[in-house]
Formats: C-alpha cells, sequence, structure tokens
C-alpha cells in the first residue's frame, strides 16, 4: 500500500479512538437526561471533581488542607503516603455517589415538576459550586494521574503496519496510542454493563421506566427521587471513567471540565437519549474531524476540529432533528 | 452636642490618619488568577509576585522609606474581570499593572495610557509595545515574543552549525492572538536562514492535539517550537513523547516552560527545552531572606510549597523590576511618595546591572536590564533551560543572549508604525 492510503487509514484509526474518547463524556450527559430530562451542564465538572477526588484518595491528600491549615493554624497535608489505585477507585465511586445523593436532596427534589430550563440553571450552578468545592478540597494546583494504564504509542503495531508499505517507501508504521485502545476497551465494557443493568435489573428497568415517562412510572410506585440518586450515580461513574481518561493525558487540572465542550457535538449528533447513539456519534465526530483537519486542515490554516465537528453534528441534524438515535418528538394538539 | 463634636473629630483623625498611611504607601495592584482553568500557572507567580513586596515590607520597611501596600485582584484569567480589577483598583494610587494576560493587557493599552498609569507586560501583550515613542505607558521588558522566538532560531543555529537552511522547524501554537504573535518574526527568519516552516495551530484548549502530532510525526520537522498555555502545554509535551519525538528538539516558548507543564509526561518529558528570560531554581541568596522574612514568618501568599518554581520566580523576578523601577523614580524625583507619572519615569530610566543584581541576592538571574524612552523591551535577552526528568527540575543550558536585532526591531518599527496610524498618535520625542 501506498504511504497516503496508509497515512489515511492511520488518521481514521486515531479519530476513532478520538471519538471513543468524546463518547465517554457525552455517555453521562444521555444517562441523566434520558432519566430526568436534564441537561446536565456540571458533566464536565463532574469529571474533573472525580478526578480530583481519586488523585486525593491515590496520594493520601487531607481534603480541605488549606482551610484547615488557615483556620486552625496546623501544617496538615497528608495523612498517609496513599492507597493503591483499585481503593482509591472504589473510595472515589462511593463520594460520587454520595454527591449523587446530595444534588437529589438538595437541587432536584426541590424542582420537580420544574420547566426544563430552570433544572439546567440549576445544573450551571452546581458546575460553578462543585469547581469551587473541588478547588477548595484538594487545591488547585496540576496533579499526575496514574493508575496502571500503560500510554504511549505502540510498537508492535508499528512494526507489523510498517510491512504494509510499497517497498522503497519511507514509511514509519501505523501510530496508534495504547492508552486510546485502553479507553476503547473500557467503553466497550461500559456499555455493554449499562446494557446489562438497564436491560435485565430491576432498577434498570426502573430506570428506563422513568426514561419512558415519569407520570407513569409514579403511577407503578417507582420512586423518582431513587432512580435519580442511582442515575446520578452512574452519571458519577462514567464521569469518573472519563476523568481518568482524559486526566492520564494531560494531568488532572481544572480545564479538565472543558472536556465537555468535545461531547457537546456528539450528543446532537447521536442525540440526547441514546447510549449507542452517543457511541456511534462519538465515533462519527472522531472520524470526521480528524479526516477533515487532514485532508482539507493544511488547505485553509488548520484548527478546524473544533467548528467542524458542530458542523458535522448540524448537517445530520438537517436530515435527523432529533439527532441519528434520539427519540422522535411528535407533539399532538 | 459633645458626642456629634466627639464623633466628627474621630471621624476626621480617621480619615486624616488613613489618607496619610495611604498617601505615605507605594501601591502595587496584582491582577491574579489562583481560580480556574489556568491557576495552577497563576498561583505560583502571584505568590511570588506578592512574597517579594512582602519581603520588601518586612525586611526594609518597603521601598526609600515608603511601605508597599499590595492589593491583589482575581481575574480567574478573564479579559472582563481583569478590566473590571483595574478600574476598580487605579484610584488606589496603583503605581503599575502587570495584567498577566495578552487579552487584558490588549484592553488596558488605551485605558492605562488615557490614565497616565504604566503597565508592564513582562514578555507577553502586544509585542511593538516595545517601542516606547508610540507607547508611551506600556513596557514589556526584558523580552518580547519576536525576541523569544529569534533567539530560538539562534539556539537552532548553534545546534546546527550555524546553517539551517535545510531544515524544517514545526511551529504548534495556540489558535489565538498569543500563539500567533511569533508566526510573523519565524517568516522573516525563515527567509533569512533558509528553513522551511510548517505552522501547526491548535485550538483551545488544546485538550485533543493528536491530528497536529500525527502529522509530525508524518513530516518529521527537525524542530518543533511551541507558543502554547494551560493545558495544550501538558497534552503537547506528551503526546510529542507518545510518538517519541526527540525531546531536546522540541522547544518552548516562556509560557510553556514551568514545572506544571513538563511533570504530567514523566520520564517522557526528559530533555525537553523552553526558553526562559530569568534564573530557575531556588539557589539564590534571596531566598534565605525569603524564607526568613515571609515564609517562617508566617506571611506567605502560599504554602511556600511553589518557591524555586520557574512561574514563582518569575513572579518574584517582575516584582523585583516594579520596585527597582519605583527606587529609580524615587532617586529621579527626590521623593518617596511617588505618583504613577514618576513610576513611568522610573521604569523608562531602568538600569540594573549584575552588581546591582548580586546586592539584590539575585546574582546572574537575569540579564542586565536597560530600559529607555525609546526602548520598552530592552534588553531583549533569554537563555535556554532544559528539563531533567529523573531529578525533576531545570537548567540553564546557554547563557542569557540577545534576539536577531536587524529582524526584530523592523518588525517592530513595522507594527508599530501601523498601530500609530490607526489610532492617530504622534510619535513622541526621546531626545
Amino acid at each position: 500500500m501506498s504511504p497516503m492510503i496508509l497515512n489515511t487509514i492511520e488518521v481514521i484509526l486515531n479519530g476513532l479512538m478520538a471519538g471513543v474518547m468524546y463518547a465517554l463524556v457525552a455517555l453521562g450527559f444521555v444517562l441523566i437526561f434520558k432519566a430526568s430530562g436534564i441537561f446536565n451542564y456540571a458533566q464536565g465538572v463532574m469529571a474533573l471533581f472525580a478526578a480530583l477526588t481519586l488523585v486525593g484518595f491515590q496520594t493520601g491528600q487531607v481534603p480541605f488542607s488549606h482551610l484547615i491549615n488557615v483556620v486552625f493554624g496546623t501544617n496538615y497535608h497528608h495523612w498517609s503516603s496513599g492507597i493503591n489505585s483499585f481503593l482509591a477507585i472504589l473510595l472515589t465511586m462511593l463520594v460520587m455517589v454520595g454527591l449523587a445523593w446530595l444534588v437529589e436532596r438538595v437541587v432536584l427534589r426541590h424542582l420537580v415538576n420544574q420547566e426544563q430550563i430552570i433544572l439546567f440553571m440549576a445544573t450551571i450552578g452546581l458546575a460553578f459550586f462543585m469547581e469551587g468545592l473541588g478547588d477548595l478540597m484538594w487545591g488547585a494546583n496540576i496533579k499526575v494521574l496514574d493508575v496502571g494504564l500503560p500510554s504511549g504509542g505502540s510498537f508492535w503495531w508499528e512494526d507489523v503496519t510498517r510491512e504494509w508499505a510499497s517497498e522503497g517507501s519511507e514509511y514509519y508504521g501505523m501510530y496508534i496510542d495504547v492508552l486510546d485502545v485502553w479507553a476503547a476497551g473500557i467503553a466497550i465494557v461500559l456499555v455493554i454493563a449499562l446494557t446489562i443493568f438497564s436491560q435485565y435489573t430491576k432498577t434498570g428497568r426502573a430506570l428506563r421506566a422513568v426514561a419512558d415517562d415519569h407520570q407513569a412510572a409514579l403511577t407503578v410506585g417507582i420512586s423518582l427521587r431513587t432512580i435519580w440518586v442511582v442515575v446520578w450515580s452512574i452519571a458519577g461513574f462514567v464521569a469518573l471513567v472519563a476523568g481518568i481518561m482524559w486526566g492520564s493525558k494531560s494531568g488532572i487540572q481544572f480545564s479538565l471540565s472543558l472536556i465537555a465542550l468535545k461531547a457537546l457535538p456528539v450528543l446532537i449528533l447521536g442525540g440526547f437519549t441514546s447510549i449507542p447513539g452517543a457511541i456511534i456519534g462519538g465515533l462519527i465526530i472522531g472520524v470526521g474531524e480528524k479526516l477533515f483537519e487532514f485532508g482539507i486542515g493544511p488547505l485553509i490554516g488548520g484548527a478546524t476540529e473544533n467548528w467542524f465537528a458542530y458542523v458535522l453534528a448540524l448537517i445530520f441534524l438537517m436530515f435527523r432533528p432529533q439527532g441519528l438515535f434520539g427519540d422522535k418528538i411528535i407533539e399532538r394538539v | 452636642m459633645k458626642l456629634k463634636t466627639l464623633s466628627a473629630a474621630a471621624i476626621a483623625a480617621t480619615m486624616a490618619l488613613g489618607s496619610g498611611a495611604v498617601s505615605a504607601d507605594l501601591t502595587f495592584p496584582s491582577l491574579s488568577y489562583r481560580t480556574g482553568p489556568y491557576a495552577p500557572n497563576g498561583i505560583p507567580f502571584a505568590d511570588g509576585y506578592a512574597d517579594y513586596f512582602t519581603l520588601l515590607n518586612e525586611r526594609d520597611g518597603g521601598i526609600g522609606g515608603a511601605k508597599i501596600n499590595f492589593i491583589e485582584c482575581e481575574t480567574g484569567y478573564n479579559t472582563e474581570k481583569g478590566v473590571e480589577c483595574y478600574e476598580s483598583t487605579k484610584g488606589e494610587g496603583s503605581l503599575v499593572y502587570q495584567p498577566l494576560s495578552t487579552g487584558i493587557t490588549y484592553q488596558l493599552i488605551p485605558k492605562a495610557t488615557a490614565d497616565g498609569i504604566p503597565v508592564h507586560s513582562m514578555g507577553y501583550g502586544r509585542t511593538s509595545a516595545a517601542n516606547g515613542k508610540i507607547f508611551s505607558h506600556i513596557f514589556n521588558y526584558p523580552g518580547t515574543y519576536w525576541d523569544a522566538a529569534s533567539i530560538i532560531v539562534k539556539h537552532i543555529l548553534d545546534q546546527e552549525g550555524g546553517d539551517a537552511s535545510d531544515k524544517t522547524i514545526a511551529l504548534v501554537y495556540h489558535n489565538s492572538a498569543y500563539g500567533k504573535e511569533p508566526i510573523r518574526t519565524l517568516e522573516e527568519l525563515s527567509k533569512k536562514h533558509g528553513f522551511k516552516l510548517t505552522l501547526l495551530a491548535v485550538d483551545h484548549p488544546g485538550q485533543e492535539q493528536k491530528s497536529q502530532w500525527l502529522q509530525i510525526r508524518r513530516e518529521r520537522p527537525d524542530y518543533v517550537l511551541m507558543w502554547g498555555w494551560g493545558v495544550m502545554n501538558q497534552v503537547a509535551i506528551q503526546e510529542a513523547a507518545n510518538i517519541r519525538y526527540p525531546m531536546d528538539k522540541f522547544i518552548g516558548v516562556w509560557w510553556s516552560s514551568s514545572e506544571n507543564d513538563v511533570i504530567p509526561a514523566g520520564d517522557g518529558a526528559n530533555g525537553y527545552k523552553a526558553i526562559n528570560f530569568h534564573g530557575v531554581g531556588d539557589g539564590f541568596a534571596i531566598y534565605d531572606d525569603i524564607k526568613k522574612y515571609v515564609v517562617d514568618a508566617g506571611k506567605a501568599a502560599g504554602d511556600g510549597t511553589n518557591l524555586g518554581t520557574v512561574l514563582y520566580n518569575r513572579g518574584m523576578y517582575a516584582a523585583m523590576l516594579a520596585a527597582e523601577a519605583a527606587r529609580t523614580a524615587q532617586e529621579i524625583h527626590g521623593v518617596a511618595d511617588i505618583t504613577p507619572a514618576q513610576m513611568r519615569d522610573g521604569m523608562e530610566a531602568l538600569k540594573i546591572d549584575q552588581a546591582r543584581m548580586a546586592e539584590l541576592g539575585l546574582a546572574n538571574f537575569g540579564p542586565d536590564i536597560n530600559v529607555s524612552c525609546e526602548s520598552h523591551g530592552g534588553p531583549g535577552q533569554a537563555a535556554i533551560q532544559q528539563w531533567d526528568a529523573s531529578a525533576k527540575k531545570w537548567t540553564l543550558i546557554t547563557d542569557f543572549t540577545g534576539a536577531d536585532r536587524d529582524v526584530v526591531d523592523a518588525l517592530i518599527a513595522e507594527d508599530s508604525a501601523a498601530f500609530a496610524a490607526e489610532n492617530n498618535i504622534t510619535a513622541r520625542s526621546c531626545s
């Protein structure tokens, strides 16, 4: 094969991998929107908060240490040299469940039957609150996240694909980041687990019932409040996974919350109510933006990915206003 | 009646004391950003800036007998908030502003000029503000982005035995006014030295750079330069490590040169280079005083963990330059309690040689400083630093060296003339 074809395949592959990373963020939005009709503006901050908490546990950092030291004149920073990653993930998950319970108790419970825009505004407030809380708890410095996932280009894949190039051509082999492959694997496991949970468990079925029709679900005795806690907990778990994957690349820092921006075109394209839509949407956006940047980007100054993702999503919207997999909204007079 | 008289007297006395205290103070505002996505970079700079002024107050009783009144205002690296901070603090007798953002600097150029308050955009902001004849109140010493681009190219020429004509240099830049600043200079230098220049823009915030680094991997440029900020730096260095790009051929600007940028990439960042206009580490005599009078006395702005980091040093250096300019202004005008206009005179007459740097406890920390009415950007010198991942420290690997003045000065003259024409500014006389 000519290097040009191989390069194009490389771009598509890396686009698929980037798409998986986008989909990981989009999944959290979909879960909450499906169950409660809320566009959770705080999803990106949830990923940040989860990742900050994880590193805090991993490194044995004392939460609110700065505040404690200022108020009491102490000098506490760490309560231990840290705990292993698995235990830290479990503890972080507990924190995210606690956060979900608090969100239901303090925010959502008081906004039942309110307009969607009010719920959306509440999540904006929640985002600011959580960002401040994360800062106060764990500090604003950049933290290194290492949960033992390998990263860097795969030598094996480079060697294999180098053989595919035409003889005599200068080709270095195809690049793929091992961390991205792990992310793809984890995303697949996550989607399978979510599907099994929603199809085959009692809570999952209740969740689907709430997603289909709040009123009907309430009439058969499903507790909306419990479901909301469950859904926000699952979204917290998805946020933790997204935070780990994105944070492994850049360190944990407050700009991690901006990954939500990459999920928006995915949601527009895939639909706000479909888990497969988030995955497929992510893959289409990932491949689309990477191919466009590869083929057209150099001709128009580059940096096309941010805006092209939205253009791509809008093109799809022209034909499928509810997104590729979104529920068609039929309103009768 | 008696109570009223007493109250009035008390208020009058308080006002007199208050105004007396303010008038005897030298007010230095700090437009810091300790919150938001760029806080990891804003905090060490703000700490260094604050701690130096605290040191002067605690050790020397201020500058020239006048105490320092330090006001910090949180901008969150947001231009609107930065302008609000300026407006809310300028009435306090603020002597000089460090906007700490190119966006805020651009907004303050006309405002501060009209208000007669100097702005020191140290190594950022509008490069052509180095022309003091056009930009009467804006200073960007000790170096500009165009100096940085030129000095990096000089370093590459040194590495290549003086000839880079068959080389390719790629610039990975933040797709903003800041990131685009070096392009014009690099294009001129490309014409002069014959190297091929490739431009790779990265959109804000820069968390996803796969396309840019795949292109670098395909095209294999001989050197990669980076004009990045925030998360863009960490991701770029991680991606460069992932594609196994030789890190000693990857050179960042001074806003891509902190510990924050390299530590997340771990060992992969080993050998990464960046340009810097000041010294690195805490091996300077001034740190003994900072520890004694500021940190150990419980008066530090932060928790003391940032001491000696690149951005803490930069904040401390900025404060030192401001303090020395204030001292110069006091000497010129023969008063301790200087005004912003007098402060500007001090900045325009600022001269710091190595003997003075040693007196300040900062021997060899930076190049000689020489500012004039014509040149607000002097001396335009910087050095290259390199990251040692195992020791987790930066080392300066070159001396402080100057830019290609033929190229840079011509560009400054051209750009400042265009600004003057657009804004109906007549160049002032410096004779």
